[in-house]
């Protein structure tokens, strides 16, 4: 249910606009990988080339390949909506569909690929998931309201539930607790903990102590300046790269010295 | 003991003119609709009550099946608009690219500046004439059906081809109001459908129609609303004989309120003019119950806590 993702000399474009350029990482199953570095670097840039959900954004197009337990998911033929049903992913803001419940929201990304599905198995599915994102003793006596009437944590783990109900074999997560006050965010961070032992996780976050609890390993990008493309600097275990970095940039980034 | 006095705001002189001229603004326009309201009931109240020269059974007899045609082709023509309208606004916004979309909206929102007799022109020297053999074909395949009871109509002016001059009118309406609430859907929800794998067709039922539900009600209502009340249009492509008849493709077909005040005002005296009053507060009525239903209908729609 995990699998590998590796990217290999990965440049991203908008247009004709270098936004990343080079990136080669390898990243464990089973483990938690974060991608630091300051704003406009490109690591939110880098995580959506993983599910293929930067070609939302009109020009965006890739240069490299982004391997998923060895399968190039930009080799001719490979169907992005494919790759999004396998890679499952969470946003900066937590994004519940307005006008269906808490039930339909979980059900929501299964009922794309299985519309026959029994009755019994939807609850059954709706409780793992919603146990599975620690959020089911909270909404389980009201399953059938709307989910934006929950607060902005519950939401965010309403969300995780939706992306772990259709079974991914990876989860990204885009800074995903930036919009959450203290308790939620360390709900999710306890949840990822509890996420690792079945999936994949990579997650951008601007929060180096959030890197630095979550995480085993961690990637910083940087940038060079205004217009430049962003680069993957520094890539290792996360103790590591908060003790004993090898890059200056990194040192000066993760003590707070950088701007 | 002190009394607190309540500090008196500054009066800014902008702020006074710029508030009457709104509060004018708002008055007259209530003052307009009542000024209406009132000649209409004023001047119908002798064709409702009074005996009627020539017509059996009193007024609301003879409004009924003019009714019933002003409410037939208006419902004709939402029919065949609104899934038109929301094709069209969901393709300009999701799925033609950005050059195309523009040129698009453009051709659409220029439709909406024809006027009504261009419409009716058209309706009456191309349209009518280009569907006539396909009624023909429908009254002797599908005659079974009472949409298509023969005989057909040997002209072509049928409802059915008003209804589809109205349609073709109220388009644009329907398509721009849509298009600008598709395009308020809010990019985390296209998003998040998105990422659970969804194919656009998917994301625009999960995110995009959703969203827009109330709002593709609302316009089709504004639509409905043209259409009931269009005249000039309707009343030169329509050959009509004030029956009562659900038949698309006859030869008599039902006349509709407004067609039948322009076409029988510059003739009417006495208490003729009454009666076409009176059938213009009909359709009055008819227009503010259509507004209050939807009202009703987006409010019930509208999910508690949702946006």
């Amino acid at each position: 249910m995990s699998k590998r993702i590796e990217t290999n000399d990965l440049d991203v474009y908008y247009g004709d606009f270098k936004a990343v350029e080079g990136v080669t990482i390898d990243i464990e199953p089973r483990s938690v990988t974060a991608f630091i570095g300051p704003s406009g670097c490109g690591k939110s840039t880098v995580l959506r080339t993983l599910n293929r959900m930067h070609e939302v954004i009109s020009g965006a197009w890739v240069d490299g390949e982004v391997l998923l337990d060895g399968a190039n998911l930009y080799a001719p033929g490979v169907d992005p909506v494919n790759v999004r049903r396998q890679i499952g992913m969470v946003f900066q803001r937590p994004n519940p569909f307005p006008t269906m419940s808490i039930r339909e929201n979980v059900l929501a990304g299964v009922l794309l690929n299985n519309r026959r599905m029994s009755r019994s198995d939807q609850d059954d599915l709706v409780e793992r998931s919603l146990r599975g994102a620690n959020l089911w003793n909270e909404v389980k006596d009201r399953l059938n309201l709307p989910g934006s009437g929950l607060s902005g944590g519950q939401q965010q783990r309403l969300c995780i539930a939706r992306a772990i109900a259709v079974s991914p074999e990876v989860l990204l997560m885009d800074e995903p607790c930036s919009a959450l006050d203290p308790i939620s965010t360390l709900a999710i961070e306890d949840l990822i903990e509890e996420l690792k032992q079945e999936y994949t996780i990579v997650i951008v976050t601007h929060n180096m102590q959030q890197a630095s609890r979550v995480s085993d390993r961690t990637a910083f990008f940087n940038i060079a300046g205004t217009g430049k493309p962003g680069k993957l600097i520094e890539y290792d275990d996360t103790t590591t790269m908060f003790s004993t970095p090898k890059v200056q940039a990194t040192e000066d980034y993760v003590s707070g010295r950088f701007g | 003991m002190t009394t607190a006095v309540q500090p008196v705001a500054k009066q800014r002189l902008a702020d006074v003119v710029f508030k009457t001229v709104s509060t004018t603004a708002g008055v007259l326009i209530l003052i307009a609709l009542a000024g209406v309201a009132i000649f209409l009931v004023a001047q119908a109240v002798p064709a409702i009550i009074g005996p009627l020269p020539g017509i059996d059974g009193g007024f609301f007899a003879w409004v009924w099946p003019l009714t019933f045609g002003t409410i037939w082709s208006a419902f004709l023509a939402m029919v065949m608009a609104v899934p038109v309208a929301v094709g069209i606004a969901l393709f300009i916004t999701h799925f033609a690219p950005r050059r195309l979309a523009q040129g698009l909206g453009y051709v659409v929102d220029l439709l909406a500046a024809i006027p009504s007799v261009i419409y009716g022109l058209w309706g009456i020297t191309v349209l009518a004439p280009f569907m006539q053999p396909a009624y023909t074909w429908l009254t002797q395949n599908l005659g079974w059906l009472p949409l298509f009871a023969p005989p057909a109509s040997g002209t072509g002016r049928t409802i059915l081809t008003a209804s589809i001059v109205l349609a073709v009118m109220v388009l644009p309406i329907i398509t721009a109001l849509c298009r600008e609430i598709f395009l308020q859907t809010p990019r985390l929800n296209e998003e998040a459908a998105l990422a659970l794998g969804a194919t656009r067709w998917e994301m625009i039922q999960m995110a995009v129609l959703p969203h827009g539900r109330s709002g593709i009600i609302a316009s089709s209502i504004l639509g409905l609303g043209r259409a009931l009340g269009e005249t000039m249009a309707v009343a030169m492509v329509l050959s009509s004989s004030g029956i009562i008849s659900f038949a698309l493709t006859a030869q008599q077909n039902p006349s509709t309120i407004a067609a039948n005040i322009a076409l029988r005002f510059p003739e009417a005296h006495g208490i003729t003019v009454n009666m076409l009053i009176g059938s213009g507060l009909v359709l009055f009525a008819i227009t503010l119950l259509v507004n209050g239903i939807s009202r009703w209908i987006i409010a019930r729609t509208t999910v508690k806590g949702g946006r």
